[in-house]
């Protein structure tokens, strides 16, 4: 067993890309479900829309990367409209109903051979990301602490993206803070409460999904930027759930929450995957475990975790246990 | 107890409704809402049908009507929460029909819930700043800079704490709403219903589940909202409570108002007697319905006997 592969792989697991992206979906996710209570699981989809909003501006058409961004924004954002404007009115389950079908229609958009030439189809887009590396101030080598390092190209992405999820968990906290962030939590206890006090319901619930897909699609940009491609099938339905799972960790309605459970949720994947791969090829476990199997048995012991945590600690990692307990009043 | 030290108001109120007649939709001097053929069917059933009704400004008007009357119904479309199939009504004169409840609340006209709706996992003090109008700091832009909302909500809070004094809840001021008791929650509700500075408070059914104790108190705050100048109208099935507080009683029953009077004389009105306890439920029996009857107990008698045979 290599136990110094499986701590690197694991320490960098913790600050790396799919902690980023993941963390940036799961701030968006936290402003709609933690302190709104809309029921978003088509967050995939505004991730999305505004990675391919960007790859196929510049690897389509050939138009210049920040055109690609604003483009990318404004799909997200008229996507939260499209979604918003139909169902925002209506209970919350309509919601949840309408978004997590809208996602798959994204995502099928996407892949479908009809519109192979835009999006590319199940290859999707390539070659959009050049604008975005010829920006990197790092010059070529490795940064890092000792073996605990990333190349130039990955380093840049993940400094983007930390920056960003610095400025996201800045802007929830003084959202938050604010009369507008306590408008926005008193609906998620009861919206007819707050309609008789003068509070115009609908139009914070729009923007409180429009604000949480806008930061969600940062994360889209970064998936796409940080691979330098993008294919349909990341953004299918269990990235959303991935999301909802990291909220639900780290304690909804909590600042950071969003951040460390994205950690923890890949910090624990990478790390039960590295071990049971190692303790396979070193022949320490039965002939059940196969190196074609143990993908699925990560998630069962993944999963397994999670169900430990939330038993024992309902409220998550920053969680109040006192509201939990309001709740079971 | 509150009314009794300051009787100016209450006499004004009642002086305000001497003389009038009691025939439901009578006119008031001053009315501050007046409602005109107001229609509601669900499906084939038509829950509200007020042919026209007025509240008179700075009275507390009692709602009252046997179950299933309409009266919550009723509460609902006026405020916005419920839309209404025909009809129209004016708030201080401006029409309201169609309009959506927050914007009936920003008009003066605020409610409260049958079933109390406190912001559980709000402070008492989050669920009272809540109810402060035209706050800068709940825009989107202007809540990122804190020195643009910072001063307003120190009045507000001042405000906030005033009531809380009032409403004796100020010890509780940073547990959560949810952990309140029933009664507080009411309390707490009415008192973040009087943070929006309205002029008609609706209350619906204000006591229900409300500890005897707390009654009084409860009593004693709806009569303060009318020494302050506020209209209070309110569904209440506790007939102690409507004949010690209110200066009318609009009576509904069916969808309709049936009846209109002062508290200690309308429960003996024949058509609240009637919707109340059923019509002709003791009226004497005439002749001819005797006759009938012994007729057909006897037709039944003679059949069965054949029957039989």
């Amino acid at each position: 067993m290599d136990w110094n592969t499986i701590f690197v792989t694991t320490v960098k697991a913790s600050i790396g890309l799919e902690t980023v992206v993941y963390a940036l979906a799961a701030i968006g996710v936290n402003i709609q479900f933690g302190y709104a209570g809309l029921l978003n699981f088509g967050q995939a989809a505004f991730l999305g829309v505004a990675a391919y909003g960007m790859a196929v501006t510049v690897a389509t058409f050939h138009l210049p990367f920040w055109l690609g961004i604003l483009i990318g924004l404004a799909a997200t954002i008229v996507l939260a409209f499209l979604l918003g404007i139909p169902t925002l009115r209506l209970r919350a389950d309509y919601l949840a109903i309408v978004t997590i079908a809208a996602a798959e229609i994204v995502r099928l958009v996407f892949r479908s051979v009809k519109f192979s030439s835009v999006f590319g189809g199940s290859d999707g887009r390539q070659n959009f990301s050049g604008d975005f590396f010829a920006m990197n101030p790092y010059s070529p080598g490795t940064y890092g602490i000792g073996p605990i390092s990333f190349n130039e190209r990955v380093t840049w992405v993940l400094t983007v993206g930390w920056v960003l999820i610095a400025i996201a968990c800045g802007l929830v906290y003084l959202l938050m803070k604010s009369p507008w962030g306590r408008v926005l939590k008193a609906i998620r206890e009861d919206e007819d409460a707050v309609r008789s006090l003068g509070k115009n319901v609908f139009s914070y619930k729009m923007q409180a999904l429009v604000l949480g897909g806008v930061v969600g699609c940062l994360g889209g940009f970064l998936f796409a930027l940080g691979q330098a491609s993008v294919q349909p099938d990341l953004f299918s339905t269990e990235f959303t759930f991935y999301a909802y799972t990291i909220v639900i960790l780290g304690g909804a309605a909590r600042v950071f929450s969003p951040v460390v459970g994205a950690a923890i949720f890949w910090v624990l994947l990478v790390f039960v995957g590295n071990t049971l791969s190692e303790a396979v090829s070193a022949g320490l476990l039965p002939s059940l475990f196969t190196v074609n199997n143990i993908g699925a048995v990560r998630f069962m012991l993944v999963g397994l975790g999670l169900m430990l945590l939330l038993i024992f600690r309902p409220q998550g990692i920053f969680g109040d246990k006192r509201e939990i307990a309001l709740d079971a009043r | 107890m509150h009314a009794d030290t300051t009787p100016t108001r209450k006499a004004a109120a009642l002086a305000a409704f001497a003389g009038l007649d009691h025939e439901p939709g009578v006119p008031k001097p001053d009315p501050i809402l007046v409602v005109d053929k107001v229609v509601r069917r669900f499906g084939g059933l038509t829950a509200v049908n007020v042919d026209h009704v007025e509240i008179q400004r700075g009275s507390i008007t009692a709602l009252i009507g046997p179950n299933g009357a309409g009266k919550t119904t009723f509460f609902n479309q006026l405020t916005g929460f419920d839309s209404a199939d025909e009809g129209s009504w004016t708030f201080n004169g401006k029409q309201l029909k169609g309009v959506p409840a927050h914007r009936v609340a920003r008009a003066g006209m605020v409610r409260t819930f049958q079933l109390t709706k406190a912001l559980s996992k709000l402070t008492v003090m989050e669920n009272m700043r809540l109810g402060a109008q035209n706050q800068r700091g709940e825009n989107f832009f202007r809540a990122l800079i804190p020195g643009s909302w910072r001063r307003q909500e120190d009045e507000i809070t001042e405000r906030a704490e005033e009531l809380l004094e009032r409403f004796k809840l100020a010890a509780k001021r940073d547990d959560f709403a949810g952990s309140l008791s029933g009664g507080q929650r009411k309390l707490l509700e009415m008192a973040r219903a009087l943070m929006v500075g309205p002029e008609l408070v609706m209350l619906d059914e204000p006591m229900a589940g409300v500890n005897p104790a707390l009654t009084q108190s409860l009593l004693g705050h709806v009569k303060d909202l009318r020494e302050e100048g506020m209209t209070v109208l309110f569904v209440e099935h506790d007939m102690d409570m409507v004949r010690d507080i209110s200066d009318w009683v609009v009576v509904m029953a069916q969808g309709a108002v049936i009846a209109e009077g002062p508290p200690d004389t309308i429960m003996s009105d024949p058509r609240v007697v009637d919707a109340y306890l059923g019509a002709h439920h003791d009226a004497p029996m005439s002749a001819e319905e005797f006759e009938e009857q012994l007729q057909e107990a006897e037709a039944e008698l003679e059949s069965e006997i054949e029957e039989k045979a």
